[in-house]
């Protein structure tokens, strides 16, 4: 059934495949970002394996595709120009690859929704998620302004602070809101992304490991500063966590009593300002 | 051969008016809106750098100093003549000493996050206001802050009051004019290009007070160059 | 006729002087409206209506200048109908409102081409910025300026990039039409989009603007008045992109040929009607987004601020409703050239000529339910986002339908390597890695770290640069001798090919990696680990531009000073604008033509694709 052209092909696709994959499947999660800083980094560097190892038959597919034809089926140079043979259609090949592409994608998509909404991989979710992890949470609010990201934490009287810092191997419930502009907190080792949008609480869920460093970045353009709107906090031990908060209420104990009240959104007053 | 050179001399003149139209658009976005920098002058206290550093704010900047932007409230340095400049791009020696001194002409309008009010980032936690030691300011008071950052600096500025006599119009303020005196002391690390900004929605006229000299380096933005 | 003669009249000469005076009448006529200050030249000169009016009455006064009003007002005073419109011969066609297709074309081709080097120009500026972390080049605002044009300008003037300069030059030809369905309406479209992209430039005088291509809110209500010109651009962009949409849909579905039924229209017709009909339901969404921005800053509406009962987010979902079928409509056309030029060079039919145009198809209806995937961390919904993972993956098929089409096209061929070919071969791989990080910015939780990084700009990069803008040059190199009569040099052609290929993946390839390792997009600084990244990628990126003039100098070269004629058909085509002499005559055909099959009869021994009723002079 297959042309001579077509077993080589086949053959060839099968064995760089075979090659190709488990190196891919077992190597690509010691190159991939973002590291194994929280739980769900971890999850995501095995989820970019999978999908990398399911790609690259693909690529290899193609790789080994063009190159025979780009090589072999070359008109030779300088002869008269004749056509090929006239192949409009072979039902067979259509049948296999929409049905492989289709069970590929679908399968990828499954596969992403199935890790997706087991506790949300990190990601906002906005002000009602259906990925919760369960578990106690520490609730911790992200509150994004040009240009600067400052933490409240509600557990603790509602301080805030301009430092990020967490403690070890707890389940975090970050809330993220803006006071103006839209903005997005990306913290990276964490692997956690949530939008901040003015008056909308962005919930997303992250499970602290060890003790590392945080690069937080803005992640959405939000005016003059934001490529210099980052900071790097802390993921420190659960005890030093606890006098860590400590002292920021001490510090800012003379302003506490300015702060609006913790809420999950806010609508600051100054906003429409004369000068 | 004469249609050949006309078309030679025609596709000369396209790359020279290319040439120059392009020359011209990245001159205009050169010079638009930066700042050049100020050196603040070093003196040494046993060894250590010292320096000091006197700005001023003011509500408006005013045509001679701004004459694309008279209306844009701003930033300004005074430079060892004693005449203030319009630069916010300050070059200071690494692990050095700061104290500045800062002027304040310009009226209140209020912080966004109230936490700003408290400073952060300088020595004691605390500023003189008007010689007076201060940890805390009313939010609604703040007329500007002074805030780097990376630095975890942070300074409010008081305003002057609605109602005071004698107010600055157009920068340059003289002192005799009514203003609000801030000191602090904050001390620089090793060598880097960190930005500085304010934090109080204080550009006239944009809807949420950001956007304008808020957003131009030059008026409210700029840098500190440590070296 | 004297020179004074000629000047005088509905020219271009006086649509820009009618353009300017229409300019001050809208500012001042604003200003007496809505304005105190006539102290434009002062600061803070807030009566942003008197810019919007401004340019809105200048585009007026320069569409009036080129006569785009003339026919409407002697239609009303009772005269018939006509299509005539100054018919002069010669270059004078090229430069004001003309009615022939075919000039039409190639004034688009110009038009874009030069908006494409602007453009260009200022991403060179960008990679300019870049080169190290911590030396302004540009003052930081300015910057986000440069970013905001680049994008806006390529993705406004590459909307239209095939659709304009080979839709309006090739579609009455492919189908056996003496014209478009709109004659004017398709002039109107090139107009709109040149007074568009001037508008854009000048933006830079009034502060530019903060925001991005995508004009995200509030964002923009903090920006100087120089975001109207962005809103401006983009509006007068969607009304031209709607139009010339509307102007491909009637023109394929009720102009054909006898004899050219739907299963022989060649697979570039079928690529600009699936992009015409997404540009007829998209841009008008686009349209209506800017023109409620617009109102909140001039008439004090509160659509997208949020502190004052308005919706930021509303704003980011109208815009990917738009956004979205807005990338399709750059990338079904690259689909398009490259199953069209694929079987020439390969000797062989189309394969799977139905499942290509299938795919056309799929990819145009999904692409209306997708957008939420630019919005998967925005606080949406959490229930959608499995929803549109799926919706998202499954575009992947039907784009599948056309690699799968050019692979078996290509299988078994007598393949010859010219440069239109080296182009689409080049697509091949590019849009096949973009493709790929595609399906990993698809999947939400690897979209996690991936989003608003340089992962994604490398990924809409490969996709439409390396999509688009590789079939774009494709075409020029295939079309232009058809276009013009005259050859482009070979070798010349080669050398541009391959300095863009190369370069062009040295330079997009490594901002994979830079997205993965932390930096994000439209950064003014990055850490200092990602120096050698960045500097490796302005380096290329100058390079680049550099190849870029590469092909200008064959295209100078060529079609000014060698002028070496070209055959009729030099690439051995069956397609029928190749059975026409070089460039095509200004009527297309003599006799309209009988279509008796489609133009992909190699090996096939079929005879001529169409016949003529009769045998006209200048057609064998």
């Amino acid at each position: 059934m297959l042309s001579s052209d077509g077993r080589r092909v086949i053959a060839a696709w099968i064995a760089l495949s075979v090659i190709a994959t488990p190196l891919v499947a077992i190597f690509f999660d010691r190159v991939i970002p973002p590291g194994n800083g929280s739980v769900q980094a971890s999850e995501q560097v095995v989820d970019n394996s999978v999908m990398m190892a399911i790609l690259t038959p693909v690529i290899c597919l193609l790789i080994v595709v063009f190159v025979y034809v780009c090589v072999t089926h070359r008109a030779p140079k300088g002869a008269p120009l004749t056509d090929g043979p006239p192949l409009r259609n072979d039902p067979t090949v259509q049948v296999y690859w929409i049905a492989i592409t289709s069970i590929t994608v679908l399968f990828l998509a499954g596969f992403g929704s199935y890790r997706l909404l087991q506790n949300g991989s990190g990601g906002g979710q906005g002000p009602s998620p259906i990925a919760v992890p369960k578990g106690p949470k520490l609730q911790v609010q992200v509150i994004a302004q040009q240009w600067q990201f400052t933490y409240r934490y509600p557990s603790y009287g509602g301080v805030e602070t301009p430092q990020l810092m967490l403690p070890s191997d707890t389940l975090i419930e970050l809330h993220v809101t803006s006071l103006d502009a839209i903005h997005s907190f990306w913290a990276y080792e964490l692997g956690v992304k949530a939008d901040a949008n003015p008056g909308v609480d962005n919930i997303a869920f992250v499970k602290t490991k060890g003790p590392l460093a945080i690069h937080v970045r803005c992640a959405e353009l939000c005016g003059l500063w934001h490529g210099y709107m980052y900071d790097i906090g802390h993921v420190i031990p659960q005890t030093q966590f606890a006098s860590w908060i400590k002292s920021q209420q001490r510090d800012f104990a003379p302003v506490a009593k300015y702060l609006p009240k913790y809420s999950t959104t806010y609508y600051p007053d100054p906003q429409r300002r004369a000068g | 051969m004469r249609a050949t050179s006309l078309k030679v001399l025609g596709v000369a003149l396209g790359l020279a008016v290319a040439g120059v139209l392009i020359g011209l658009y990245v001159n205009t976005l050169t010079t638009a809106n930066g700042s050049p920098s100020y050196t603040v002058p070093v003196h040494s206290k046993g060894g250590h750098p010292v320096v000091d550093l006197t700005i001023e704010t003011v509500a408006a900047v005013g045509p001679q100093l701004s004459p694309g932007h008279p209306d844009y409230v701003s930033y300004l340095v005074r430079n060892t003549s004693g005449k203030w400049i319009r630069r916010t791009v300050w070059r200071l020696p690494a692990n050095a000493t700061v104290h500045v001194t800062i002027y304040n002409f310009d009226g209140d309008s209020g912080l966004r996050n109230p936490l700003y009010a408290r400073p952060q980032g300088v020595d004691g936690n605390a500023f003189l206001l008007d010689g007076k030691r201060t940890v805390v300011i009313n939010p609604d008071d703040t007329s500007h802050t002074f805030a780097v950052p990376a630095y975890g600096l942070v300074v409010p500025l008081s305003g002057v009051a609605d109602d005071a006599k004698n107010q600055c119009g157009y920068a340059p303020c003289a002192l005799s004019m009514a203003h609000r005196t801030i000191q602090f002391t904050f001390h620089t690390g090793k060598a880097g290009h960190y930005r500085w900004q304010c934090f109080v929605p204080c550009a006239a006229g944009w809807i949420d007070g950001f956007g304008g000299p808020m957003q131009t380096i030059g008026y409210m933005d700029g840098f500190i160059d440590v070296v | 006729m004297t020179l004074a003669r000629r000047l005088v009249g509905f020219n271009l000469l006086t649509a820009c002087v009618l353009g300017v005076g229409g300019w001050y009448v809208g500012w001042f006529a604003a200003h007496l409206v809505a304005g105190p200050s006539l102290d434009y030249f002062g600061d803070i000169d807030f009566n942003e209506l008197s810019i919007v009016m401004a340019y809105l009455c200048g585009v007026l006064g320069f569409l009036l200048g080129l006569g785009f009003f003339n026919y409407p007002f002697a239609r009303l005073r009772g005269y018939p109908p006509s299509l005539r419109e100054k018919e002069t011969g010669g270059i004078s066609r090229y430069f004001g409102l003309c009615t022939d297709h075919k000039v039409v074309g190639i004034q688009y081709l110009v038009g874009i081409g030069l908006f494409f080097f602007i453009g260009g120009l200022n991403a060179m500026l960008i990679r300019t910025e870049l080169l190290r972390p911590n030396h302004q080049v540009w003052p930081a605002g300015t910057y986000l300026t440069i970013v905001g044009i680049h994008g806006t300008m390529m993705m406004g003037m590459m909307t239209s990039g095939i659709l304009g300069p080979f839709g309006n030059y090739l579609i009455p030809i492919l189908i056996g039409a003496r014209r478009m369905a709109f004659p004017r309406i398709e002039a109107l479209t090139f107009w709109l989009l040149m007074a568009a992209g001037v508008i854009l430039e000048t933006t830079i005088f009034f502060g530019g603007f903060p925001t991005g291509w995508t004009g995200y809110q509030p964002l923009g209500t903090q920006s100087n008045p120089g975001i109207d010109c962005y809103y401006l651009f983009f509006a007068l962009v969607g009304i031209s992109m709607t139009l010339l949409g509307l102007n491909m849909i009637a023109t394929i579905v009720t102009m054909r040929a006898p004899g050219l039924t739907w299963t022989r229209l060649p697979i570039f017709a079928w690529g600009v009607l699936s992009t015409a009909v997404l540009m007829v339901l998209a841009a008008p969404v686009l349209i209506a987004t800017l023109g409620m921005a617009l109102l909140d800053r001039t008439a004090q509406t509160n659509f997208f601020i949020s502190a004052q009962g308005g919706s930021a987010y509303l704003y980011e979902n109208l815009f990917w409703i738009f956004g979205h079928p807005e990338v399709y409509v750059l990338a079904l056309p690259g689909f398009a050239i490259v199953l069209e030029i694929l079987p020439v060079f390969a000797r062989k039919p189309l394969w799977g000529y139905r499942l290509a145009v299938a795919g056309l198809l799929g990819v145009t209806l999904l692409s209306f339910f997708v957008w939420q995937h630019h919005l998967f961390f925005s606080g949406i919904n959490a229930d959608l986002r499995p929803f549109y993972m799926l919706s998202t993956e499954l575009i992947s098929i039907p784009t599948g339908f056309t690699f799968l089409c050019g692979i078996m096209t290509l299988w078994r061929g007598q393949i010859r390597y010219s440069v239109p070919m080296l182009f689409c071969l080049a697509w091949f791989f590019n849009f096949f890695i973009g493709g790929l990080s595609g399906v990993f910015l698809s999947d939400v939780p690897s979209d996690t770290t991936t989003h608003g990084s340089f992962f994604s700009m490398a990924h809409f990069h490969y996709t439409i640069m390396g999509g688009l803008v590789f079939t774009f040059f494709a075409g020029i190199y295939y079309w232009v001798p058809k276009m013009t009569g005259f050859q482009l040099n070979e070798r010349l052609g080669k050398i541009h090919f391959w300095s863009m290929f190369i370069l062009f993946n040295a330079t997009f390839a490594p901002l994979f990696a830079a997205g993965f390792l932390d930096q994000p997009r439209r950064v003014v600084t990055y850490p200092n680990n990602l120096l050698f990244i960045n500097r490796w990628v302005s380096i290329c990126a100058f390079l680049l531009g550099i190849s870029m003039l590469v092909f200008l100098y064959n295209f100078v070269k060529s079609l000014v000073f060698d002028r070496v004629p070209a055959p009729a058909d030099p690439w051995g085509s069956k397609s029928i604008e190749w059975q026409l002499p070089s460039p095509v005559p200004v009527h297309n055909f003599d006799r309209i033509p009988v279509f008796t099959g489609d133009p992909y009869g190699y090996g096939e021994n079929s005879g001529p694709v169409a016949i003529p009723a009769g045998a006209p002079a200048g057609m064998n």
